[in-house]
């Protein structure tokens, strides 16, 4: 008999939402050149949430020509700390207005209010505190003597997953090393982005500093085109990288690119073994597994294999899916449709090639994208399921038997984001460690953030760093 | 003994992320309307002080019986707590009704008494009519490492006891360290411990979430071991309806609801039940009423 089951607790705010949303550009709202809209829906239940104005090249070369225009008018010539003052500005709308921000990002995106209140919305607000502060300290950012110099326009796109927050990665350092920006979210979540262009424009940013052009990939491939811009920030699929890559290698354009992931997530018999799988539920089912740097390839010590999946299969039952605007929502909805279709292709492709699929008991929502969370056992190096990255709630657990097998193994992917360590042995913590190419490595915790704390990858996962000074320097000429 | 090998190693940091996610679970309404009656129906109504007279032990076991009367919907509490003195005029006052006498004993709170000692003051408990014991262990023997006499001495009480039921008090706060409250629960279950209980509400640190939810781990892990189902008493400083929902989803969240029933679960409290009663009042009207309309013993 269930006792004591969770009533409802779903957030009650509903934030004013436009019926239709144009483009921010040169600090008004305009509507697009093609006059072309798209819906954007909330995945958990796919009602239409407001249209979206559909940026053409015409669009984003008008969006270009205002960051240029700023940069040059305005921005660069802004006293350092003056630039500051409107970086705390934005920084504080942020934190005013969190519980407004977390719902949208939630009803557009589909992941837990827990999670939107907790975890994205505060993080981008700190982003921008963090940045503030750097904008009149560039001097000691670079090697002594070199004058801090921005770059100019910046064309930053940004994914889905977490999207005012990738939009904070990416505004707070270029505005505060003096460069001007123009922003593409993505195309199925517009409205956290379209929410901060409305703060930036009550905290009265110089027009054109920061602009906003909603639309698809060609928009953004209009963007990352346009010869006017400095620099392309871009954060997505490892195959979209790959092709900016290509079209802007023989230019001067500067890029930085942070890209797929596929984490080794390494779990020693010694480990502190209920933490651990905490560690492992964090590290997977966090956003729906829609997370860059997700452990997503469980290594597992051989003589503890069958204990890990006794817990792990325990610990699934107790997830809570549903509604994402329900405070007790573990697991929300998957992000859209066309992305549920590639988890269930790929998880069919893991059961097919023989894997053991393990999933969380329980009916799904009648309306919405919503996937299970799952594990699958008995999954070999050379399974699909254990290279390409799935980007959603399923996990692969591999074994291995001597900490050099774990590391060849962990080390056994074209990608190289994060890593995760889980071992009493504080030795042994170290030694994995440097041996993992991975861009951040978490010992006996996971997806631990910090605007201090610098982010990047390895190989097939991109270049460049975002947080922290290292942050910097991907918008400073140097 | 029969003991476990090695111990089990707990991490602080995640532990206590875990405790912190779980006390974020919004429990409203009609679940708030159950986890309140729940937890009154898990407390062990309790006097521990100097203090204490027959009279006020007699005041204590008519809250106990009706802790609201003229609402009959809510329930009586699972036990009275009270020193060895005092069992007799619980056991009196509380005849004749489910309501449980639970007694203090080995030299409680200290524990530092030899095991005659401890093992009279247990005697006489139960001689009086006790339903249940919340032995101590010995703290200073634990952390001195002489884990075999803590072991002996719960094997001892606990065969003192026989059908009585035996709660085991490890004083987290004095045991230092998570991975030693893990030891100490993994070594009093084994040694027989009906219950483990977190403290005994007279050092600084009494009970807290991280320390409910490590000893949740040790009794989750020992019935999937042995297939036998222990309990959990959380005590000291839960004062609050919500501290009390908090322990109430650690438990459901780590072991599951067959934990949730005074069976396996209790709370230890004395102002607890004041705020429960004006919480449920508050649930089912709509308003809070004063302080004043709950009596206070």
């Amino acid at each position: 008999m269930a006792v004591f089951e969770y009533a409802p607790a779903p957030e009650s705010l509903r934030p004013a939402i436009r019926e239709r949303y144009g483009l921010f550009i040169d600090g008004k709202w305009a509507s697009p050149a093609g006059e072309g809209h798209f819906d954007t829906i909330n995945p958990a239940n796919e009602a239409r949430l407001a249209e979206i104005a559909y940026a053409t090249p015409t669009d984003v070369d008008r969006a270009v020509r205002a960051a240029r225009k700023a940069y040059e008018k305005y921005w660069r010539r802004l006293k350092p700390a003056d630039r500051a003052k409107y970086i705390y500005r934005i920084a504080r709308a942020i934190t005013e207005r969190g519980r407004e921000l977390a719902v949208l990002e939630t009803i557009d995106g589909g992941k837990p209010i827990k999670e939107s209140r907790d975890f994205d919305i505060p993080m981008a607000a700190a982003h921008f505190f963090y940045y503030a502060g750097w904008a009149d300290k560039l001097e000691y950012v670079l090697r002594a003597g070199r004058e801090p110099s921005p770059l100019g326009v910046c064309a930053q796109i940004v994914p889905w997953n977490f999207p005012l927050l990738m939009a904070a990665w990416k505004i707070a350092p270029a505005l505060a090393c003096g460069n001007t920006v123009v922003l593409k979210p993505a195309e199925t979540t517009p409205l956290t982005a379209l929410a901060l262009a409305q703060i930036i424009e009550e905290c009265e940013l110089p027009p054109g500093v920061v602009n906003v052009v909603t639309g698809d990939g060609a928009t953004g491939s209009a963007l990352v085109e346009h010869e006017d811009v400095d620099k392309i920030a871009f954060t997505g699929s490892t195959e979209v990288g790959k092709s900016i890559a290509r079209r802007l290698a023989g230019t001067d354009k500067r890029l930085t690119l942070e890209l797929g992931g596929k984490a080794a997530h390494i779990v020693f018999a010694d480990a502190p073994m209920d933490q651990a799988i905490e560690g492992v539920v964090n590290g997977i089912y966090f956003n729906q597994g829609h997370v860059c740097c997700a452990g997503s390839r469980l290594l597992v010590e051989e003589r503890v294999h069958d204990e890990i999946v006794v817990r792990l299969t325990e610990r699934l039952q107790t997830l809570r899916l549903g509604d994402p605007l329900d405070k007790n929502t573990d697991i929300g909805a998957i992000n859209s449709r066309a992305q549920l279709e590639k988890i269930q292709e790929l998880v069919k492709s893991g059961v097919e090639q023989g894997a053991t699929l393990v999933q969380q008991r329980g009916d799904l929502p009648a309306r919405g994208f919503f996937f299970p969370a799952s594990f699958f056992t008995n999954v070999h190096p050379s399974h699909r399921i254990a290279r390409e990255e799935i980007f959603g709630p399923v996990l692969s657990i591999l074994t291995f038997r001597t900490p050099d097998e774990a590391v060849d193994k962990a080390n056994n992917t074209p990608y190289g984001l994060s890593a995760g360590i889980w071992t009493d042995k504080g030795s042994k913590n170290m030694w994995i460690a440097q041996q993992l190419r991975a861009g951040v490595v978490w010992c006996n915790t996971f997806n631990q953030f910090d605007p201090g704390s610098p982010f990047g990858g390895y190989r097939e996962s991109g270049f460049g760093r975002e947080g922290g000074v290292h942050g910097l320097y991907e918008y400073l000429a140097h | 003994m029969g003991l476990l090998a090695p111990s089990v190693s707990v991490d602080a940091v995640m532990l206590e992320a875990r405790a912190a996610a779980l006390g974020k679970r919004s429990i409203k309404t009609s679940a708030k309307l159950e986890g309140i009656t729940l937890a009154i129906r898990c407390t062990d109504l309790t006097t521990l002080e100097g203090k204490d007279s027959e009279g006020r032990v007699r005041s204590l076991c008519a809250k106990a019986l009706r802790p609201r009367p003229g609402w009959p919907n809510v329930p009586s509490v699972a036990a009275v707590c009270v020193y060895p003195n005092l069992v007799s005029v619980a056991k009196d006052a509380l005849r004749g009704s489910s309501v449980a006498v639970a007694s203090v004993a080995t030299a409680f709170p200290s524990g530092l008494s030899n095991i005659e000692v401890k093992l009279a003051d247990t005697a006489a408990a139960i001689a009086s009519g006790a339903d249940e014991i919340d032995m101590v262990i010995d703290r200073g023997a634990f952390l001195a490492g002489r884990e075999q006499a803590v072991f002996d001495e719960i094997v001892q009480v606990k065969h003192l006891c026989g059908n009585v039921h035996l709660k085991v008090i490890l004083e987290t706060g004095e045991l230092g360290t998570y991975d030693n409250i893990r030891r100490a629960s993994d070594l009093a279950l084994e040694a027989g411990a009906d219950f483990i209980k977190t403290s005994t509400g007279k050092v600084g640190t009494n009970a807290t979430p991280p320390t409910a939810l490590v000893m949740c781990e040790a009794l989750r892990d020992f019935a999937r071991r042995t297939g036998e189902r222990r309990g959990l008493k959380v005590a000291g400083g839960v004062r609050t309806t919500k501290d009390a929902l908090a322990y109430l989803v650690i438990v459901k969240e780590t072991l599951g609801d067959g934990w949730l029933d005074p069976k396996y679960f209790r709370i230890g409290a004395s102002s607890l039940l004041d705020d429960l009663l004006m919480q449920l009042e508050k649930e089912q009207t709509g308003h809070y009423a004063g302080s004043d309309y709950i009596p206070k013993d």
